[in-house]
């Protein structure tokens, strides 16, 4: 092994391919769907179904395929690039249009936790759905009213009765629940407690399918950005699923251990990083946008000359550059480590906060840098702004980020450090 | 393929500095500062790693098979860590070695490597700042004009380390001002020509042990075989490139000491009945700098990795030096406000981090790699 930031030929392929693709199939369209926000690009994302039918899929989180069947200790040896594919691709998808890309088919979290801790006969059951020729959503219902990153704090509750878990409560800011539940045949994973007073250990995920009686739509919201992309509310009320949807064991083992909880929390170190590279999607496709801008007027931004004889546009935008590459090197990291089995949960907390940050900052000066260019809705680069925003908000926000990564560095707990 | 993943001889030199610098470097950090001074022993234990001589191939005496810039980073991050003026020492003959290497004529290489890679330390220097505000690498105010075969160098520089303890020193003057980078070659200039003068050691705000100086070129003549690359001239741009790449790998090692000792400080420190690393305020600061440490050391090693494989790498050069000038300030003024009023007593070490920190901003051309 030695240091290298060369993409294989492979990865090189795959991005030169989805970049076409955003370009020509996503960006044109980007605008009416953020307008028209509960329309639904059906022709696209037929399209993306039959064309890339699980491989989409493979990019956003879960193992692909070809992955799985190669499978065994054998071939572990073996350098993997499944995850460093997933981000590359993500960042040209977004680059295309962030609400679109997020409103692509595929299993989504609820699958990436079905894949992270699933039975093989769950896999096989709630998987196979998602290389079938029609377009298939899954979610994951873990936010509540009251419970935002605090999922501890998770009220909805499952109580066996019988062969049957029965769910009770409210789950708010589910993504692609709507697509997952009406517009699909798909299904949620949602996360309830079986013992409150086990607080996290008593915390589990359950496999809801679409069409169950007693769950129930209750809003899609209105957003101020990623509007191509449906959020919804979801209420349970005795909602009857059979007891095998359970994902991981149903036994509170211990309370004082929450070994079960943190194993399907590891579902976030493979896509933390991966919501990084959606970020760092949209702030190059802003600054994409101002050097065409100025190129075309003919400006030249002067590299290598000390930074207090540049100019303030020179100045910011050298920042930019900067704080992007540094955000994509972190993610890449991060998604490295995690195809070479090490453990990443700091540098994957790392890249997020650094990724979500940066771009929310980089898309504010771009609008700001373009003056009335960048305020009219006639250029993209306004929305680029509103759904840049969202980055540093969902998978954790950027400040649950810094606490993750702080207690790592400094050794600290849950408890000494909250 | 992508990987982050030093190779073996990397991870040898990583681990032989750092333990280096943990033993050697950081011990003697605070006297140093203090009197001003470098400390002999250190530096000659430090040459003894054969660093400067490990870039240089067996024909020109040395043990090197060849220069990696990326290796170099990564040698320069441990010994930043360890401290800044020893480490900038050290190193200050780096710049007119690894200048001559890449870009020197085959009877220069002969004439000057074979010194650097000797058992003991070979000091050298090279000036490249200007005593100006509004110092530019490509608007030089220094010239050199071509005279027959001579040039006639005029102007001022300071910052110039080591003038009066080296044989040589790299003075870049420009031959076409107005040409911004490529209007600027480099002489090799021994210290005791004719219009050379070299002024009292300057009192800068950091870096207190190294000695640097002013020195005013006054109708300094020296032959044409004294322009690095002859009659070809160089490429001022790549050299000052990679002294950029070797001035961030350095900050980015201080800054990294800077923010462990923090974290240590963060868990032992107990106010309000627990350690203040337990409030968000602390936490969150800390959490940043580790954040922006690594973020720098990622841009560095991938401009040093363009830099070895023969890519453009100067603008990631430029992006990731400011970058680096920038995150070491804002690391070590953190250094100092996490200890508080302890911060800015002598007997810790963050206040020096803080005034070596600015530095990097004013900086360049003083190592290479």
């Amino acid at each position: 092994m030695t240091i290298d930031f060369e993409l294989s030929p492979r990865i090189k392929a795959t991005k030169n391919m989805i970049h076409m693709f955003a370009e020509s199939a996503i960006r044109p369209i980007a605008r009416h769907y953020d307008e028209n926000e509960h329309e639904k690009p059906w022709d696209l994302l037929n399209m993306v179904q039959k064309f890339m039918g699980g491989g989409m899929a493979g990019a956003f989180g879960s193992e692909s395929k070809e992955e799985k069947e190669e499978g065994g200790e054998a071939k572990e040896k073996k350098p993997r690039e499944t995850n460093l594919a997933g981000a590359v691709t993500i960042e040209e998808i977004f680059w295309g249009d962030a609400g679109i890309a997020l409103s692509f088919p595929g299993p989504g979290l609820g699958g990436a936790a079905v894949q992270a801790s699933g039975t093989p006969e769950q896999k096989e059951k709630f998987l196979a759905r998602f290389s079938g020729d029609k377009p298939v959503w899954g979610a994951m219902a873990i936010t509540e009213p009251e419970a935002g990153s605090d999922t501890a704090n998770i009220k909805t509750t499952a109580v066996l009765d019988g062969d049957e878990w029965v769910l009770n409560g409210e789950k708010i800011f589910v993504t692609s629940g709507k697509s997952a539940l009406e517009d699909s045949e798909g299904f949620v994973v949602v996360w309830a407690t079986v013992d409150r007073s086990a607080g996290r250990a008593g915390i589990k995920p359950f496999i809801v399918e679409h069409g169950t009686p007693g769950m129930q739509i209750t809003k899609i919201e209105d957003k101020m950005g990623i509007r191509c992309s449906d959020t919804v509310s979801i209420s349970f009320m005795d909602c009857r699923i059979p007891k095998e949807n359970i994902l991981g064991s149903p036994e509170v083992v211990d309370k004082t251990k929450t070994e079960g909880f943190k194993k399907v929390m590891a579902t976030f170190d493979a896509t933390r990083p991966l919501v990084a590279a959606m970020a760092i999607g949209v702030g190059r496709a802003a600054l994409d946008f101002i050097k065409e801008t100025l190129k075309e007027e003919g400006v030249e931004l002067r590299y290598g000359i000390n930074p207090h004889r540049m100019t303030s546009l020179e100045r910011d935008i050298m920042q930019m550059e900067a704080d992007l590459k540094a955000a994509r090197l972190l993610t890449w990291r991060a998604v490295w480590m995690l195809d070479n089995g090490l453990r990443n949960d700091l540098q994957a907390s790392m890249a997020k906060a650094k990724a979500g940050l940066a771009v929310t900052r980089i898309t504010q000066k771009a609008v700001e840098l373009m003056g009335p260019l960048g305020y009219s809705r006639e250029y993209l680069l306004e929305k680029w702004m509103r759904d840049s925003k969202i980055n540093d908000i969902f998978e954790g926000t950027g400040q649950i980020q810094l606490l993750i990564t702080a207690r790592r560095i400094l050794g600290f707990t849950r408890e000494q450090l909250k | 393929m992508v990987s982050f993943e030093m190779d073996d001889e990397q991870k040898m030199v990583q681990e032989t500095v750092a333990s280096f610098a943990a033993d050697l470097m950081e011990p003697a950090m605070r006297e140093s500062d203090e009197k001003g001074e470098v400390p002999g022993e250190v530096i000659a234990k430090g040459w003894e790693l054969g660093l400067l001589g490990g870039c240089i191939p067996e024909e020109y005496e040395g043990f090197g098979e060849q220069l990696s810039a990326l290796t170099g980073v990564i040698a320069l991050e441990e010994l930043g860590w360890g401290d800044l003026s020893m480490a900038m020492h050290l190193m200050a003959p780096s710049v007119l070695a690894i200048s001559v290497l890449d870009q020197g004529t085959e009877e220069q290489k002969k004439q000057y490597l074979p010194a650097f890679c000797r058992e003991e330390y070979k000091a050298a220097s090279s000036a490249l700042v200007e005593p100006y505000y509004n110092f530019c690498p490509s608007a030089m105010r220094a010239v050199a004009e071509r005279d027959g075969d001579e040039y006639v160098i005029n102007g001022k520089k300071c910052l110039v380390p080591l003038a009066k303890e080296s044989d040589h020193m790299l003075v870049f003057a420009a031959t076409n001002p107005g040409m911004g980078f490529s209007g600027v070659d480099a002489f090799i200039v021994p210290v005791g020509t004719k219009g050379v003068e070299i002024g009292d050691r300057e009192k800068n705000m950091g870096i207190k042990a190294l000695s640097t100086y002013p020195v005013n070129f006054k109708d300094c003549r020296v032959p044409l075989v004294c322009r690095l690359g002859e009659e070809s001239g160089c490429d001022f741009l790549r050299l000052l490139s990679r002294s950029r790449l070797a001035l961030a790998a350095l900050a980015v090692g201080m800054s990294r000491r800077a923010l462990e000792h923090s974290r240590d400080y963060a868990t032992q420190r107990i106010a309000f009945g627990e350690p203040i690393g337990s409030r968000q305020a602390i936490a969150f600061m800390i959490a940043e700098m580790a954040i922006e440490v690594d973020a720098t050391r990622l841009l560095v090693w991938e401009a040093a990795w363009r830099c070895d494989k023969n890519m453009d790498f100067e603008k990631e050069a430029a992006l990731a030096k400011n970058y680096a000038a920038d995150m070491a300030m804002m690391v070590c003024d953190r250094g100092v406000q996490i200890m508080g009023g302890h911060g800015y007593i002598r007997d810790n070490p963050v206040e020096l981090w803080f005034r070596n920190a600015r530095g990097f901003a004013t900086f360049e051309g003083m190592v290479m790699v």
